[in-house]
């Protein structure tokens, strides 16, 4: 069938109500009665809490209630555990630490809640929260990951006997016998500091108890409302069914709303039911670089081994990584890094082994990339090296290594984040990494522009860095597509919608089946009322899931759609044609039915629905992938350095992206840019500074350097479409694509504008001031 | 992120504000365009029992350009002054730099008595007026006096404000003839503050000999850092760019006192120091060879 919606841009249906105001988010719940949380929160990073005094608090006025962990009683108990323990692969070590909804004892991070103050505003809930005089007995603080190993180190958790929270190698070919055939073997440490998520909403849990109806309603900026129903209503003794968890719209998603249950998402509804008042919390900035969680933290040891003419033998990669204080999300991230520290090449020989590591920091979840940047970073720098080291073009190593397009399906023989093999599916990696080099002149720029400019007193230089991004993973998604009578299309999914354009880009999918117009199609997301099966937005897998469940939900309406019109129309099925709202007769344009005339007679008033039938032109299905597909991409970009100032400007950024299918290129095109800005962040602006006692330095906006329009550069967006064999549509995942390859762009790019000082880029993310030390040495 | 509760003054003249501020002394804050005193309250690093609002005084928003330069009124918002022909006119160097200073958003409500009064000592404005020469007016029930801004910012947000006064205006004195001026600066990003950031003001004779030269830096310091013997270095004779080397190195060597933050280090500081000393002399001198009358 001709696509006639899908890959089209394709103006997104939620933008007039987000750019008019109109959206509703969980702030803006405002309900009879509704008071107002803050939270206590631990100056200390590690300490062992000795004595808690509320009962100033407790008498400020309009304050009506303060708990701290002793007041929850037999209803103080962790968090459950996020994603499950790994199965048992041969020894792997994995200590499940999870985070506690107000600290009983000891304090594991600067910004750990200690107690709750419940008052009839937030000025004088944080008033009052002041009162709380709390005796601390400070403990040694665990900052630094390889410290933390140490026999001597101190403990987060005193219960281990170490700070080792997990530990897994894996192993594909033989590593050890490849390096003996080596020409030439590169070591490296690469270190990667932590950056925040910082979307523009903060997080915010409001919770309405309804005594007589006993049912709770939750409205949660969270990435995964349907686990988080489920949750909490195990956490509260009460029935799925009691319990309504509404993610309405919000603003960026990150990864970090997808952790649970954070404290306030455990602690709000429980409040709710026992004060029996709504109860909203609303995270406010500070909050949010204290107590949401963060990424990035990784020190590696890494080894490559190539022959003269750089065809890479076996890659070695042992690498610690920081959980910070718990480690609710198991081992996602590490095993992220691990399953993108090969790239896109074709290596035989590798192995890896990672210790994840408790500290006293915010705890580490997911954002955007999840290990994924991290991988890339440390294989496109080890790349860059063996180029220099061998006398070989950085792009020509790379087009030496690359998986060819039939090699596909790639197997590489290791396990991905969701214990599934990893499979890269399908692609054309060396036809993505040329279009790259074609579209930002590489050659040109290599013999004229740069050594023009360079006499001219211009430091200028070049990245180019390809990569994968395995994405569209299990377990599974559902959704329901119904034809109403008013010949409207009404979906309902259960994953959430963070900005990520779903109300367009699964309308197209159900428009595109079933004949109507993409703004007739109103997609329902994140409420549990409405679908109650499914997983969450995360892993860059809405579409890919969602996507492909909402497809088949829409097939099958299609079929519903030609029975039925072929019985009423009296001709056959595959004389008749599906478009404009109406069923018509191919020849006879003039007889037709409306789909709304058609859901009516699906649903008749009188006349009993047939066995085998059901009624409505409705259905439900459901999506659940064995393994995701693997998207692939390359970035090049152009930037100008002042060597004086080591002030970096990006002049051109080009990106290709082979997703499989495009739904929507608009919409495609705007998570690569938010990608890249989130990149260009990780490369040379974002960093969260913690000092010796786990006090972040930079918790605010002024000196935590996000992104702006003045930093960003034009982006030029190409691309390739490798349909991914995994499912109907095609498709691949994009949601952290743009952000992976940056920092490695960035760094070959610095490395080759100064090309005459001899100087390496080890880390990320860089500054000027840390350009100005590394050159300088 | 609520502030502590406060008390909370709206006077609609001068001397109302001037007798709240008699009143309350120590205790009363006063607030102008808030981009600086309401992030700290909301922070609750600062807790002001007394805010003294002057958004309601209208008297103190003012921009006159008369023979003995140009007189800006404390009130007078920063895009005010961005937008205003007679700043253009009368003083160059403080209108090129009002794009500068943070987001178009802070421009609108921040006032130029605000940022002068709050003396941080990475803003623009304090080592600006340092720099020009300008005087400001205090006022208090007590009376009114004149200070010059070399003798106005005592430290980090410490100034000769006695806690019953307040800064009325500034008047910055016109710049003789062949006159030159730039403000060199490096910020993270375009409108953060600056990780330093060098202004200088030169004044060459009729043989093209440098008569006058004020080398002024901001973020390298807690005050506006005045470099006087750079400045003395350069003075008498003909700046040549060895004179304008050894001028930068001894002030980002000796003159400044910068200190190290998660943004950059004293070295590195130090380092920029001199890169944008060199570059701010070099500007101006061309200015000042062009600016003929």
């Amino acid at each position: 069938m001709e696509k006639k919606l899908i890959g089209k841009r394709i103006p997104r249906n939620e933008d007039p109500r987000l750019l008019t105001g109109q959206a509703q988010f969980v702030d803006d719940v405002n309900l009879p009665g509704m008071l107002h949380a803050a939270f206590l929160r631990s100056e200390y990073a590690h300490a062992r809490l000795v004595s808690l005094d509320v009962s100033k608090a407790r008498q400020h006025p309009g304050v009506v209630a303060v708990y701290t962990a002793e007041d929850m009683g037999k209803d103080w108990f962790p968090g459950p555990p996020l994603v499950s323990p790994p199965p048992t692969v041969e020894d792997v070590v994995f200590h499940s630490r999870r985070q506690v909804p107000l600290v009983k004892d000891k304090i594991r991070h600067a910004g750990e809640a200690v107690a709750v103050v419940i008052a009839e505003n937030r000025y004088i809930a944080e008033d009052a929260a002041e009162l709380i005089e709390v005796e601390y007995e400070s403990l040694p603080v665990i900052m630094n990951i390889e410290k933390a190993l140490e026999a001597d180190s101190p403990l987060v958790h005193d219960d281990l006997d170490s700070n080792l929270a997990a530990q897994l190698s894996q192993k594909k070919g033989d590593y050890e016998a490849a390096l003996k055939e080596a020409d030439v073997v590169i070591r490296r440490r690469i270190v990667i500091e932590r950056g925040a998520a910082a979307a523009m909403e903060n997080r915010g849990v409001i919770a309405q108890w309804d005594a007589k109806g006993e049912a709770l309603t939750v409205w949660d900026t969270t990435q995964a409302p349907i686990p988080i129903r489920n949750g909490l209503a195990a956490r509260l003794g009460l029935s799925e069914s009691q319990v309504r968890v509404i993610a309405p719209y919000i603003g960026g998603g990150f990864g970090p709303k997808i952790m649970m249950f954070y404290p306030e998402e455990m602690l709000i509804p429980w409040l709710a039911m026992k004060l029996n008042r709504p109860i909203k919390w609303i995270e406010d900035r500070r909050e949010n670089f204290y107590a949401t969680t963060q990424e990035r933290g990784q020190v590696h040891d890494v080894e490559i081994a190539l022959t003269r003419d750089g065809k890479v033998l076996g890659l070695k990669d042992n690498f610690l990584h920081d959980t910070g204080a718990y480690d609710p999300y198991g081992l996602t991230i590490p095993i992220n890094t691990q399953c993108h520290v090969m790239g896109g090449y074709d290596i035989k020989n590798f192995t890896s082994e990672f210790k994840v590591v408790f500290t006293n920091k915010i705890i580490v979840t997911p954002v955007r990339g999840a290990g994924r940047p991290q991988g890339i970073f440390i294989i496109e720098r080890m790349m860059d090296f063996a180029a220099k080291e061998l006398g070989i073009d950085p792009v020509e190593i790379r087009k030496r290594n690359l998986i060819q397009p039939n090699a596909f399906p790639y197997e590489h023989g290791i396990i991905d984040q969701a214990f599934a093999p990893l499979i890269l599916d399908s692609g054309n990696y060396p036809a993505v990494l040329q279009k790259t080099l074609d579209a930002i002149g590489y050659e040109k720029f290599i013999k004229e522009e740069q050594p023009r400019l360079r006499k001219e007193g211009k430091y200028v230089g070049i990245g180019v860095v390809p990569f994968i991004e395995t994405t569209g993973i299990g377990p599974y998604e559902g959704a329901r597509v119904t034809v109403e009578a008013s010949g409207k299309v009404n979906v309902a999914t259960g994953i959430g919608t963070q900005g990520q354009g779903h109300f367009t880009s699964f309308a197209q999918i159900v428009a595109e089946q079933i004949g109507v117009k993409v703004t007739d199609v109103r997609i329902v997301t994140g409420d549990t009322s409405e679908f109650h099966w499914g997983t969450g937005t995360f892993a860059s897998r809405g579409a890919v899931v969602a996507g492909s469940a909402i497809h088949a939900a829409s097939s099958m309406v299609r079929k519903k759609i030609f029975t039925l019109a072929s019985k009423i129309l009296e001709t056959p099925e595959e004389e008749l044609e599906l478009e404009d709202g109406a069923v018509r007769v191919a020849d006879m344009p003039q007889r037709f039915i409306s789909l709304g005339e058609l859901a009516l007679l699906a649903n008749p008033l009188r006349g009993a629905v047939e066995p085998g039938t059901e009624p409505g032109l409705e259905s439900t299905a459901y999506y659940g992938p064995r393994y995701g597909p693997t998207a692939f991409g390359a970035h090049a970009m152009i930037l100008e350095l002042d060597p004086d100032t080591m002030m970096v400007k990006v002049r051109r950024y080009v990106v290709t992206e082979d997703c499989g299918t495009v739904l929507n290129p608009l919409i495609l095109e705007g998570q690569v840019h938010g990608g890249v800005s989130m990149g260009l962040g990780n490369s040379y602006y974002e960093q969260l500074h913690y000092d010796e006692n786990g006090q972040l330095l930079n918790a605010s906006f002024a000196d935590y350097l996000l992104v702006g329009a003045t930093e960003m550069p034009n982006i030029e967006v190409h691309h390739v479409e490798t349909l991914s064999p995994l499912n109907e549509l095609g498709v691949k995942g994009a949601g952290e694509a743009g952000a992976i390859p940056v920092p490695a762009v960035f760094a070959q790019a610095v490395e080759n504008a100064l090309s005459d000082r001899e100087f390496e880029i080890n880390e990320m993310p860089l500054s000027p001031n840390r350009l100005f030390e590394l050159v300088k040495s | 992120m609520k502030p502590a509760p406060f008390e909370y003054h709206a006077p609609t003249t001068v001397e109302q504000a001037l007798s709240l501020l008699a009143e309350h002394g120590y205790d009363a804050k006063i607030l102008a365009g808030g981009q600086s005193l309401i992030p700290m309250m909301n922070f609750r690093l600062a807790q002001p029992a007394v805010l003294v609002d002057m958004n309601n005084i209208p008297d103190l928003a003012f921009i006159k350009a008369g023979d003995d330069g140009l007189r800006i009124g404390a009130m007078t918002r920063h895009y005010q002054v961005e937008t205003s022909d007679l700043a253009a006119e009368h003083a160059p160097l403080i209108h090129a730099t009002m794009p500068k200073i943070a987001y178009p958003q802070v421009r609108s409500r921040g006032t130029f008595g605000g940022s002068i009064s709050h003396a941080d000592p990475a803003a623009e404005l304090p080592t600006l007026t340092f720099a020009l020469d300008a005087k400001f007016r205090l006022v208090s029930l007590r009376g009114e006096r004149w200070i010059p801004a070399r003798e106005f910012f005592f430290g980090l947000f410490t100034t000769a404000l006695e806690p019953d006064e307040i800064l009325a205006e500034a008047s910055i004195p016109p710049l003789p003839p062949h006159s030159g001026w730039s403000l060199q600066e490096v910020a993270r990003r375009p409108h953060d503050f600056a990780l330093v950031g060098a202004a200088a003001v030169l004044t060459l004779d009729a043989n093209g000999r440098c008569e006058d030269a004020r080398l002024v830096f901001l973020s390298v310091g807690d005050r506006p850092m005045f470099a006087e013997r750079a400045s003395d270095l350069l003075k008498g004779q003909e700046v040549t760019p060895e004179a304008i080397r050894a001028a930068a190195e001894l002030a980002s060597t000796e003159e400044i006192d910068p200190s190290s933050d998660i943004h950059a280090s004293v070295d590195f500081r130090r380092h920029l120091a001199n890169v944008l000393c060199r570059r701010a002399i070099e500007q101006a001198l061309e200015r000042a060879k062009e600016n003929k009358e």
